[in-house]
């Protein structure tokens, strides 16, 4: 049956935020265009019956569920393998993907195996009578561009956390099992896996503490994840502490790095390059540290502080400690 | 090894923001009398396809698509750093492309160079980020693909990449002929060319056709750009004096009379 299909991908647990994300952009795209949502969910292993599970509550009625070995974490290959011919027998109007490690390697592929149109690290979807709307930041964030898909079918790969998680819904659904294809001899294939992941998230943080050029190297970055601790947050930097190698690329804030949401963002050292801007400017707060009172950081904060950091921060590591010890 | 970099030429993404301007007729960043550079990873990519070859030969070739007069100084300096040879898609509506259009251009380019291993792209543009021409470009050549990659090593039949995940990073075993998108990290910060390498690259091969030459037709993409809009931000920063112990008081005063903490 035609209609909007999601690729969920179930790799490494359950299906995870990003997978009910994309459920909310197809429940925003479903109403208006009349279409019924539908989604794949593969991996391999007990934990996608719960990804099943977590798709009929979310109002995902018709699930079809595709469990091989070889669709675990990074195989982007297996699941173009596994999607491929699924997309070319139901056709949808739209596919639906998650632009993470795996979705953005999957997605133009998938568009181009379909001849469907493509958009891709879509942040907001919206419908004008039969048109799709996509927006999504371009020019390093200064801009926001909305692209008109026009055609079908089309494959939309949406920036994880971008979009909302919707309230459940749950449905009776329904699962059916669909073996892969997949060849014994894939051209990729994932030998290791390697986490970098601090303490605190900076997905989920309420409060990230974000470091630029301005410390100077990765001495400094301890400094700032003890004020991080301090205040329960978690540690992130702009591209050139990431570039220089101070701090793993995963901590990494901005257009090319992870778009956050925290209440309180502490930017200590940064000029506030577009770069860097365009995905800090989800956070409630944003609190500025930086000895030049040029910088252009300070246009986008609600608070700033001009001198050096590593009298201010210390400063206020004493305070934050007194303050909780009262 | 023959590797192909494929090099964008954008407006420096790194002038101040009151030098950046829409322009409503093309619905792209105004270009003129702004500098031109090589998109930011696309540098980077040039950098690994350098390193590779000194680490096991062959040779390296720049390809770009823009209207020719104005992506010289690119492959120039494409030239200068190391590129063996260089191929211009000479395409004046380039700049307004999108991924699925160009990687279609580049494919067939590709294609007309006949055989390669390898073929670079920075893991996005500096101005539409779409994060697609790779994996295209792999489907059109029947390549594998793997993209954010930082660090690549030749081994028997292939290569072993590092690719940059959400979490960290996976170590990949890639077989040839691949197409890589490349980020930026510590080991491939651009080289900077030498005086000598600047001159030798004006005796280096250039070639230039043309997209009809291609036979690469603008193809319908199914997405049209309806707006490019410059948010408006009105946030007033509220500057805090005094010593460090002073600004450190009274931050977080204000941000716990705020409940912010």
């Amino acid at each position: 049956m035609p209609g909007i299909f999601i690729v969920a991908t179930a790799l490494e647990g359950s299906l995870g935020r990003s997978g009910l994300e994309l459920v909310g952009g197809a429940r925003t795209l479903a109403r208006p265009l009349d279409l019924e949502v539908s989604a794949a969910v593969l991996g391999h292993g007990a934990h996608l019956a719960d990804a099943v599970d977590e798709l009929h509550a979310h109002g995902v009625g018709k699930v079809y569920r595709c469990d091989h070995p070889a669709l675990t974490a990074g195989q982007s290959e297996a699941v173009l393998a596994a999607v491929d011919p699924l997309v070319g027998r139901e056709r949808p109007d739209i596919v639906l993907v998650s632009a993470d490690t795996v979705g953005r390697e999957v997605a133009p592929r998938l568009a181009y195996r379909h001849r469907a149109a493509l958009a891709t690290e879509v942040t907001a979807l919206d419908v004008d009578g039969t048109v799709i709307l996509a927006r999504r930041q371009v020019y390093a964030g200064r801009a926001i561009a909305t692209l008109a898909i026009t055609s079908r079918p089309a494959v939309i790969a949406v920036k994880p956390r971008a979009l909302d998680v919707p309230e459940r819904a749950p449905v009776r659904g329904t699962v059916e099992e669909v073996s892969a294809n997949i060849p014994s001899e894939l051209r990729l294939q994932v030998r290791e896996i390697h986490s970098e992941r601090a303490e605190v998230s900076l997905d989920d943080a309420a409060v990230v503490v974000g470091g630029g050029r301005g410390i100077g190297g990765p001495e400094g970055f301890k400094l700032l994840a003890e004020l991080a601790r301090v205040l329960g947050g978690a540690v992130g930097a702009s591209r050139p502490p990431a570039d220089e190698g101070w701090v793993p690329i995963t901590w990494q804030i901005g257009q090319t790095g992870k778009s956050i949401r925290p209440n309180l963002y502490l930017a200590v050292g940064i000029s506030g390059a577009a770069q860097h801007v365009a995905g800090v400017s989800g956070a409630r707060t944003i609190v500025a540290i930086n000895k030049d009172p040029e910088a252009p950081i300070f246009s986008l904060a609600h608070f700033g502080l001009v001198g050096d950091y590593r009298q201010i921060v210390p400063a206020l590591i004493a305070r934050l400690k007194d303050a909780a010890g009262t | 090894m023959h590797t192909i970099v494929c090099l964008k030429q954008v407006v420096d993404p790194e002038l101040p923001p009151w030098d950046f301007g829409i322009d409503p007729a093309t619905k792209r960043q105004v270009r003129t009398g702004k500098p031109l550079v090589i998109s930011t990873y696309d540098e980077n990519a040039l950098e690994l396809a350098l390193q590779l070859k000194e680490r096991v030969g062959g040779k390296v070739t720049a390809l770009t698509i823009g209207p020719a007069g104005e992506v010289k100084d690119a492959v120039r300096l494409a030239l200068a750093m190391g590129a063996d040879e260089a191929v211009v898609v000479d395409d004046a509506d380039a700049p307004l492309a999108l991924a699925a259009d160009k990687a279609q251009v580049l494919a067939a380019a590709i294609g007309r160079l006949g055989s390669f291993d390898l073929v670079l792209t920075g893991c996005e543009s500096a101005d539409w980020v779409e994060r697609a021409v790779a994996p295209f470009l792999a489907e059109a050549l029947e390549a594998a693909c793997v993209t954010f990659v930082t660090r690549a090593e030749v081994r028997e039949g292939g290569l072993t990449v590092r690719r940059t995940s959400d979490e960290g990073f996976h170590v990949v075993d890639v077989r040839l002929p691949a197409v890589l998108s490349v980020t930026s990290d510590e080991s491939l910060r651009p080289r900077l060319p030498k005086v000598k390498d600047i001159m030798g690259a004006m005796r280096k091969p250039v070639q230039t056709w043309t997209r009809a030459e291609l036979g690469a037709a603008a193809g319908a993409t199914g997405v049209e750009v309806r707006e490019v809009a410059v948010p408006q931000r009105t946030t007033k920063c509220e500057f805090i004096e005094g010593d460090p112990a002073q600004q450190a008081e009274a931050l977080v005063s204000r941000l716990r009379a705020l409940k912010i903490i």
